[in-house]
């Protein structure tokens, strides 16, 4: 991609410098807008509405301590008269909490923004763990073959047999008993990483394996080897570039699966505590107060979750169609 | 057997499949039993658990001997393994009761619930997916398919959540709470039998059974689609065989395979998502025990599900496996005598 020209470069023999700095860029802006990547992009509205949506939501999350109207951690600034507070527009509802609080005095809209970004940070990172441990054990079965792949696909097989769900379950129950008397700060955001990470690294691994297998015997990794570069720069420096398509797809579709995930193990309980809000703790509390008439305290959070949810997901699918040439 | 070996024929190589699989499900089955040892030996101390803050270190060291925690880690193992062959798990730090007779107490319901959820899901998913493969434009096909994309990307919780406040909060028809009354039929405590109990299981069932019903309605249009396709079904047309003898008799027969495949592996999926739903309805079942014992740390309850679970996703896995390569003679088992 660094020496595409444009057209005109070849018609005029001497352009300027600053010229032809500007013409690659529109150039490449010009690629872009002809790829067939951005052309099915626009070509749906649905997609287009989607990624709105999940940028409105990551842009809302990570700036939340900017534009978030109050601090759900600031325990000071709670006020218990606020509590239980319905919506705006509803009767008994102020204008400075917009959806309403929960039990705390907490407002609703603040707590959502704050949540997502737990919910996302959560979900981002657990998805980088899976592709950290499904690349590496799908590469090393891939090119070294034999009994190492047998063994690391054999375990991948017993894992698939299990739902994610199940066992992101039994890891993260697991570890809260382990590491119960060692409750650290944060401790239990990193045990959820770890139990979601865990669960969703077979995918990876899987595709990794197949992409190697056909890669390695190839002329480029042969003549890599032949002149004598490490395994382990030929697979993560050669074979790599090879599988990043179908892994950016699995990962796409992961992070929806991710947020759920989480949000579930915490609205089981066994996630993040009460007091580090996130979408599935405020589900979670909000569930309690469903017979007393709050709706608006599971309503938002569970609306928000849905949407990013299936927000994400339409991405990862129209990825998926779109880097597929198959189905072009 | 001499006869046997100069011609293998395929009931050999299914004998031999069949135990190369038995093999593999046992090692599995070992790998678990290992981990739930390891959580119940290592984590937290059992003597701790069992003994009051005041016991003397001559009535800890008693108990250490009489559970036999001074012996060699590998008898222990040992030891483990037979009591949990025959349903021996201990006792429950938190309910000081046996985690046998907890399971058992609460099996029926899960079991229940789940049979419920499945038959849901099939009596509603196929005809959905035979009526969508048929109908392909129709707007009635768009209604559920757009139903069963709301069941796939929304989390179990919350279309329980949104069920519970839909039917039980604000029109009150359910009931959004327990299992309602239950009648004791020799050790099986059913729900089945009482109006309440019945009332009791509409809503965690459909909560249940959702998912799998969007993916059952997904996979016969799937497959229907493909079905109606093919040279058979154009044939029979041409004879002038009845649509519905085509549809049901034809085509509707041969996506059954697959059908029967996914719906076996997803009995295990039920139950994983058993925990879900039971927690969110209070159902007390096995899902919402392992919940409990997780959140209180009850490690013999946590190994007990743990090895349960294991063992009946094997069971599963290794049935549907069978099945599968007895009714679809294509399906190739590699291994001695496979050529033929």
């Amino acid at each position: 991609m660094n020496d595409a020209r444009l057209p005109s470069d070849v018609h005029d023999p001497a352009p300027g410098k600053e010229t032809s700095a500007t013409g690659i860029w529109r150039h490449r802006l010009a690629l872009f807008r002809d790829s067939d990547l951005w052309q099915s992009f626009i070509a749906s509205r649905l997609v287009m509405a989607a990624a709105i949506l999940t940028a409105l939501l990551i842009g809302a999350a990570f700036l939340a301590p900017v534009i978030a109207p109050h601090d759900p951690y600031d325990l000071k600034s709670l006020e218990l008269i606020d509590a239980d507070k319905p919506p705006a527009w509803e009767e008994g509802g102020e204008a400075r909490f917009l959806l309403g609080t929960d039990d705390q005095g907490r407002d609703i809209l603040s707590t959502i923004m704050y949540g997502t970004r737990a919910s996302l940070t959560i979900g981002l990172c657990s998805v980088l763990l899976a592709v950290a441990i499904g690349l590496s054990l799908g590469l090393w079965a891939g090119y070294a073959g034999g009994r190492i792949d047998a063994a690391i696909m054999r375990v991948a097989d017993v894992q698939l047999t299990f739902p994610a769900i199940l066992t992101a379950l039994l890891i993260d129950g697991v570890a809260l008993a382990i590491f119960k008397r060692y409750t650290l700060e944060g401790g239990k955001f990193w045990i959820l990483v770890m139990a979601i990470g865990l669960s969703y690294w077979v995918q990876y691994a899987r595709t990794v394996r197949g992409v190697t297998l056909v890669e390695r015997d190839k002329e480029y990794v042969q003549a890599a080897r032949l002149i004598g570069i490490r395994p382990v720069k030929i697979m993560f420096q050669h074979i790599l570039p090879n599988v990043m398509g179908p892994v950016l797809v699995l990962a796409t579709i992961n992070l929806a699966l991710a947020i759920i995930t989480e949000a579930t193990l915490s609205f089981l309980g066994v996630g993040l505590s009460p007091t580090e809000p996130s979408l599935g703790t405020m589900i979670q509390v909000g569930n309690k107060y469903l017979f007393s008439g709050s709706w608006w305290m599971v309503a938002f959070p569970g609306l928000t979750l849905a949407l990013l949810a299936v927000a994400v997901n339409l991405l990862g699918d129209w990825l998926r169609d779109a880097l597929n040439p198959k189905l072009r | 057997m001499a006869a046997a070996d100069a011609a293998p024929n395929r009931q050999d190589t299914m004998l031999a499949f069949a135990i190369r699989r038995l093999f593999e499900a046992l090692m599995v089955m070992l790998a678990v039993a290992l981990i739930a040892f390891a959580l119940f030996r290592y984590v937290g101390d059992p003597v701790n658990q069992m003994v009051g803050q005041d016991a003397t270190l001559e009535d800890r060291a008693e108990l250490r001997r009489h559970l036999g925690l001074d012996d060699p880690v590998i008898v222990q193992f040992g030891r483990f393994i037979t009591h949990a062959v025959r349903f021996d798990f201990g006792i429950s730090y938190q309910l000081k009761q046996p985690v046998t007779g907890m399971i058992a107490e609460r099996f029926p319901a899960t079991f229940e619930l789940a049979l419920a959820a499945a038959l849901f899901a099939v009596a509603l998913g196929i005809p959905m997916g035979v009526y969508t493969g048929i109908y392909r434009d129709n707007w009635l096909s768009k209604v559920f398919l757009t139903v069963s994309l709301i069941g796939i990307s929304l989390p179990t919780f919350l279309i329980g959540i949104l069920l519970i406040y839909l039917f039980a909060v604000k029109l009150g028809w359910f009931s959004s709470f327990g299992r309602g009354e239950v009648i004791t039929v020799g050790f099986w405590r059913t729900g089945l039998l009482t109006a309440s109990g019945l009332k009791a299981l509409v809503l965690p069932a459909i909560t249940l059974g959702l998912f799998q019903m969007t993916l059952i309605t997904r996979l016969v249009r799937a497959e229907m689609l493909e079905v109606l396709r093919t040279d058979y079904i154009k044939f029979a047309r041409a004879r002038g065989l009845s649509d519905r003898a085509i549809n049901f008799g034809h085509a509707l027969r041969n996506t059954l395979v697959p059908v029967i495949t996914i719906i076996g592996l997803q009995l295990g999926l039920i139950i994983a998502f058993a925990i879900i739903t039971e927690s969110v309805f209070q159902w007390p079942g096995m899902g919402l025990m392992f919940i409990q014992a997780v959140q209180n740390a009850d490690i013999p309850v946590m190994a007990a599900y743990l090895l349960l679970v294991a063992f009946l996703f094997v069971l599963i896995n290794l049935i549907v496996d069978l099945i599968y390569v007895r009714i679809d003679p294509r399906i190739r088992i590699y291994g001695k005598g496979s050529q033929r």
